[in-house]
């Protein structure tokens, strides 16, 4: 690469990365180094002492093991959701639906980004509520008790919230697959069912992989779903939260799992192709 | 390739729940924002359109609307000019670094929310002394940036860079060139993107929550704190009601923008 190309590139990236390592990658090195101190017990303010102490007590408190467990658990089954509704529901709309429905059946998947997060939150609140709620009522005659508010609850919310950010990559990675692809596997004798199992699904893993950094990224951090929707229940969002203003140093701590969980998750994935189809 | 009739109804019917599955909870909200009755109990209790005068009439929606919109305005263009420049040199050039540079453009979205709060509301305080408006601006511009970057990025692998090579054959300087051949092949790109990274910023909580300093409140803060006062709750799924109501017109815009050809498809 010639010298100038690299002068080009300095220019071109120069402000961007500044941008990106002075506001973010700075803010989260400090954070990190935050962890590492302690605080004074009587003012709550940090005190510049190294320590492995907020490590050693989230890693041997099992009450903290146990928000991690849940808290993985809530985000794979999110994820698995999203993924199980996002993948007949974007075939649909992107090989079956006719070409001019198409734009109309994705625009109705994205109207629920522009609705506010929290009003949703609230209305799977109203829908849960138990009793009254109109899950409740709609079960009733059933003979089915509504689940309330608990983990299952923040399950379906999230997986609500997520789902247009698994459909959206998924729809696109469909609507580029040649149709050539599929004629040539049905002109090899493959059913429709060894040709989605075959040919579709290995393409769109990509895809797949994308919509669950999102889904995945999302649910870990979320705080606020599981305290309106949650009833009891707490994620490690929630401990991070509750312990910030009190003892930043540990909030740091907590906030490393999640941190850990996306990076080993990202380097993983990394080699898929799936960063490209974010 | 051929479907069964009945793959095709099984993949219809699916989507179909799944529409319903989407379409119940706004459907909940707006129904809601009609209720007469005080409290948002169901099912509602007669039709009122109060909430909906009274949500005209507050002060605070006004301006807690008018603070999102300045606030999304400001971070979507710096967000642009950002993930523009750094689209630019990630899909055109090769260099050293660039695969940590990538990886560094996926980051503020990939690590959820609340540590990117934290760890911004840390520095802001301890470094920069104090939350303001501007603390809001920067952290929403982080994390569109990476959206706008995303969006642009995928425009610019798909059109190539041989018409910029063909323009500067053809004599034009690297400005020219931006401008009458780059410019209009991203233009829908940009567009897009920029739609997507205001509707982020402006339903954006966690991040606001742990960056706005006193007295800023976005749109998102203020549902935030009047979504659990009995009085206010009802106001409140008006301010939904309508912004989903108003959402059309963007989807409307973006989904005309897609329709677009860029003369290279």
């Amino acid at each position: 690469m010639s010298s100038r190309q690299n002068k080009s590139v300095v220019k071109l990236i120069a402000l961007p990365v500044t941008w990106l390592v002075a506001v973010y990658f700075g803010a989260l090195a400090l954070l990190f180094t935050t962890a590492f101190f302690t605080i004074d017990s009587f003012t709550n303010q940090v005190i510049y002492v190294f320590t492995f102490d907020n490590f050693v007590d989230v890693f041997t408190d099992s009450a903290y093991f146990k928000s991690t467990v849940r808290t993985l658990g809530v985000a794979i089954s999110v994820t698995i959701l999203c993924v199980l509704i996002a993948l007949p529901m974007s075939f649909y709309m992107a090989r079956i639906a006719s070409k001019s429905s198409r734009n109309v059946l994705i625009a109705l998947v994205l109207t629920p980004l522009w609705a506010s997060y929290l009003v949703k939150v609230y209305s799977w609140r109203t829908m849960f509520t138990p009793e009254t709620g109109v899950l409740a009522s709609i079960l009733r005659p059933l003979g089915i008790p509504s689940p309330g508010y608990g983990l299952f609850a923040v399950v379906i919310t999230l997986t609500y919230l997520w789902l247009p950010y698994m459909i959206l990559p998924i729809y696109a990675g469909l609507e580029r697959l040649p149709t050539s692809l599929l004629d040539a596997s049905s002109d090899l004798g493959a059913s429709t069912r060894q040709t989605l199992q075959s040919v579709v699904l290995p393409i769109l893993k990509p895809a797949v992989i994308a919509g669950s950094i999102f889904t995945f990224s999302l649910s870990l951090g979320d705080y606020i779903t599981v305290q309106i929707v949650g009833g009891k229940s707490q994620m490690l969002g929630n401990v991070v939260y509750q312990n910030f203003e009190l003892n930043l140093p540990f909030a740091a701590a907590v906030a490393f799992i999640p941190v850990i969980i996306m990076v080993v998750y990202l380097s993983t994935v990394r080699r898929s192709g799936a960063l490209e189809s974010l | 390739m051929q479907l069964s009739k009945r793959s095709r109804w099984t993949f219809g019917s699916v989507t179909v729940l799944g529409f319903i599955f989407i379409y119940l909870p706004l459907a909940v909200v707006v129904i809601n924002s009609f209720n007469s009755s005080n409290s948002l109990s169901w099912p509602p209790k007669g039709f009122s359109t109060k909430w909906w005068v009274k949500m005209f009439l507050n002060e605070g929606v006004r301006s807690a609307v008018a603070t999102s919109v300045v606030l999304a305005l400001i971070a979507t263009t710096i967000a642009l000019i950002l993930g523009t420049l750094a689209a630019a040199a990630l899909t055109r050039y090769d260099f050293f670094g660039k695969q940590t540079i990538s990886l560094m453009f996926v980051l503020p979205i990939a690590l959820p929310g609340i540590v990117t709060g934290i760890a911004l509301n840390n520095v802001f305080t301890s470094v920069l002394g104090g939350l303001s408006f501007f603390t809001v601006v920067a952290g929403h511009a982080t994390f569109c940036t990476v959206v706008a970057f995303n969006n642009v990025a995928a425009r610019f692998r798909r059109i190539g860079y041989s018409l910029d090579e063909a323009s500067a054959d053809l004599g034009a300087g690297k400005w020219l060139t931006f401008r009458l051949v780059t410019l209009p092949l991203i233009r829908t790109s940009l567009l897009a993107a920029g739609l997507l990274s205001f509707a982020l910023s402006f339903d954006e909580i966690i991040v606001t929550t742990f960056t706005a300093g006193a007295g800023v409140q976005p749109l998102p803060i203020w549902i935030y704190e009047n979504l659990f006062r009995p009085t206010q709750a009802p106001i409140v799924s008006a301010v939904a009601a309508a912004l989903i109501l108003i959402s059309i017109i963007p989807i409307y815009i973006a989904q005309r923008l897609s329709n677009t050809h860029t003369g290279l498809e």
